[in-house]
């Protein structure tokens, strides 16, 4: 009770919170603290030597990379699929709008040998591709193909309310005073939604950096160079090398947490800066 | 629904709109069309086209496979204890985050995010370094004659870890904003904490808890990357619909792997369906109940 803030004639607090730290200790925190424990063990040197062995760093490589052509992928197209969803109307609107959460509801497996298969030398789109000498399956253009849909929703659903609050008052003043279609976007609207943009932009960095089911069947899998790494702790634990597959899940968490630590950063920045927005607005009314 | 405001306004007379030119926005949507076309809509063609591919009778033999059915068997088993405790689990949280003030709070927000940033095969990786052979609580638990770690028990809390944040972060935004007055109301009027819940708290979250269960559930049914790692892909014993989706297609079975897959397909369709049923359901309510206590701020305010 010591932690409660102010007095509720509401009951269960003790009850809730102490069950939901209960659990969250049990599921999560446990486990993770072994891991940091396990990775304790290992000396600098031997954790240096095995997160700096090259097929490690080649992974991490390309995990970071396509991830971040994957988000900017998710970027451009996200904020392009929540404008044409907020402003215009098309017929089957509505539909477009609920499949865009289906790379969130998709087992990543299923998508994942989807993918493989549309991309493959001889699947739908891969035979597109093919005589023109680029091989989409099986190369590092493949990882990045997962990981942009993997990531779709995340910018899509940040940007999407934001914009839907957006007074068009504000646009049809920066008309009026004079600026151009153009201006008015790159000016009045895009500052207002770049918080969010950005916050979903890392939170579809985040979730590929760490994405498996998705990736495993479309990348390949060869040392150096498709191997994502996910992959190379699996393949570790396959090998009984716990030391090492602990050694690089522990860098993983590291940057997962920093990721979370920007990404709520972020929400907060978007958060005070939508208010400052919507009180301006009051004011102003 | 600002969206008919603003057509509405744009087809009225006199009015300028502050709008793309015609050109543009046909531009604009038909990039988006192609888009969600080649990226989201394409997969699902493929996924259903390659399961049919050799007709109805060859579908139905892949999907009633033994092994195949020992799969869909696991994976209802480890969905039916996974997701009743994350239900419980949500509820709790989301009660305590939504309805009290306390220290922490935020953080306790962030805990909950957790399983949302961490890679599934690193959270399996963590209940194998706490159960599985090597660990400390190895020898104990070989003592004991408990397996864990590839068997269904390693599978469960798994999952369990990878889909606890689900139902909490839809109910935690959901009865934030809904506040705590009508809650108030019926305790001050004499109801028991049981009974607020039971007649007040839960009718009022109903929906938002339905898509959160569903949401739960088609994620704790197609988790891969974690289950993965503690299942040890023992055919028949410890293998879920995805693990056998990835045997199946390993050995160049396509067509009876995408038959398996085009079940999650399936259940993910219909998660998106419960989602927009919920939503419009949500959107009519807060018309509903909206008019009555914004009445006055919408005359005023605007």
């Amino acid at each position: 009770m010591i932690l409660k803030k102010q007095y509720s004639i509401l009951p269960g607090f003790g009850l809730t919170l102490g069950y939901a730290v209960f659990y969250i200790s049990l599921v999560l925190l446990a486990p993770l603290a072994v891991v940091f424990l396990k990775a304790a063990t290992l000396s600098w040197e031997q954790l240096w030597n095995i997160i700096t062995a090259p097929r490690v760093l080649a992974s991490f490589r390309l995990s970071i990379g396509a991830s971040l052509a994957g988000a900017l992928i998710n970027a451009v197209f996200g904020l392009l699929i929540a404008w044409v969803l907020v402003r215009y109307s098309f017929p089957g609107k509505k539909i477009i709008d609920s499949l865009v959460d289906l790379p969130f509801a998709m087992p990543t497996a299923v998508a994942g040998i989807a993918l493989t298969s549309i991309y493959a030398e001889k699947g739908w789109i891969g035979s597109l591709f093919q005589p023109l000498g680029l091989k989409i399956a099986f190369t590092p253009l493949g990882v990045i193909i997962a990981l942009a849909f993997i990531g779709l929703p995340f910018v899509v659903r940040t940007v999407q309310p934001v914009l839907q609050d957006f007074e068009k008052e504000i646009e049809e003043a920066a008309a009026s005073l004079g600026a151009n279609r153009w201006q008015t976007f790159r000016r009045v609207v895009l500052p207002a939604l770049t918080p969010s943009w950005l916050t979903g932009f890392a939170l579809a960095f985040a979730r590929s950096l760490g994405e498996y089911g998705s990736v495993v069947f479309i990348a390949g899998n060869m040392p150096l160079r498709t191997e994502i790494v996910p992959l190379i702790i699996i393949t570790k634990l396959e090998q009984f090398d716990y030391a090492g597959a602990t050694a690089v899940a522990a860098v993983m968490l590291v940057i997962s947490f920093t990721l979370l630590f920007v990404i709520n950063l972020g929400q907060w920045w978007s958060r005070k800066r939508y208010f400052v927005v919507k009180g301006a607005e009051r004011n102003v009314s | 629904m600002s969206v008919n405001v603003i057509s509405k306004r744009e087809n009225s007379p006199g009015y300028t709109p502050v709008g793309e030119p015609v050109g543009i926005q046909w531009l604009l949507t038909g990039i988006a069309l192609l888009f969600v076309g080649v990226f989201l809509i394409l997969p699902l063609v493929a996924i259903f086209g390659q399961a049919f591919a050799k007709g109805t009778a060859f579908y139905m033999a892949a999907i009633s496979q033994p092994d195949t059915l020992a799969a869909i068997r696991l994976t209802l088993l480890t969905a039916f204890i996974a997701v009743p405790l994350n239900m419980v689990f949500g509820l709790a949280a989301a009660w305590a985050v939504a309805r009290f003030d306390f220290r922490g709070k935020n953080f306790l927000i962030t805990l909950i995010d957790i399983p949302f940033a961490i890679s599934p095969v690193v959270s399996g990786l963590m209940y194998v370094l706490l159960f599985g052979r090597q660990s400390w609580l190895g020898p104990w638990l070989a003592s004991v004659d408990l397996k864990i770690i590839f068997a269904v028990p390693g599978i469960v809390l798994a999952t369990v870890l990878v889909t606890f944040p689900f139902i909490a972060r839809e109910l935690i935004p959901l009865m934030q904003a809904q506040g705590s007055e009508e809650e108030e109301a019926a305790l001050v009027l004499g109801a028991n904490g049981r009974q607020t819940f039971w007649r007040v708290t839960l009718p009022n979250i109903k929906w938002g808890l339905l898509y959160g269960v569903i949401l739960c559930n088609a994620r704790a049914m197609g988790e891969f990357g974690a289950v993965s790692v503690v299942s040890g892909h023992i055919r028949g014993l410890t293998n879920t619909i995805p693990l056998q989706v990835e045997i199946l297609y390993n050995e160049y079975n396509f067509t009876a792997a995408f038959a398996v897959a085009s079940l999650l397909a399936l259940l993910a369709l219909v998660t998106l369906a419960v989602k927009s049923a919920v939503e419009w359901k949500s959107v009519h309510l807060k018309q509903e109940t909206g008019e009555i206590k914004n009445g006055n701020c919408n005359s005023e305010c605007k």
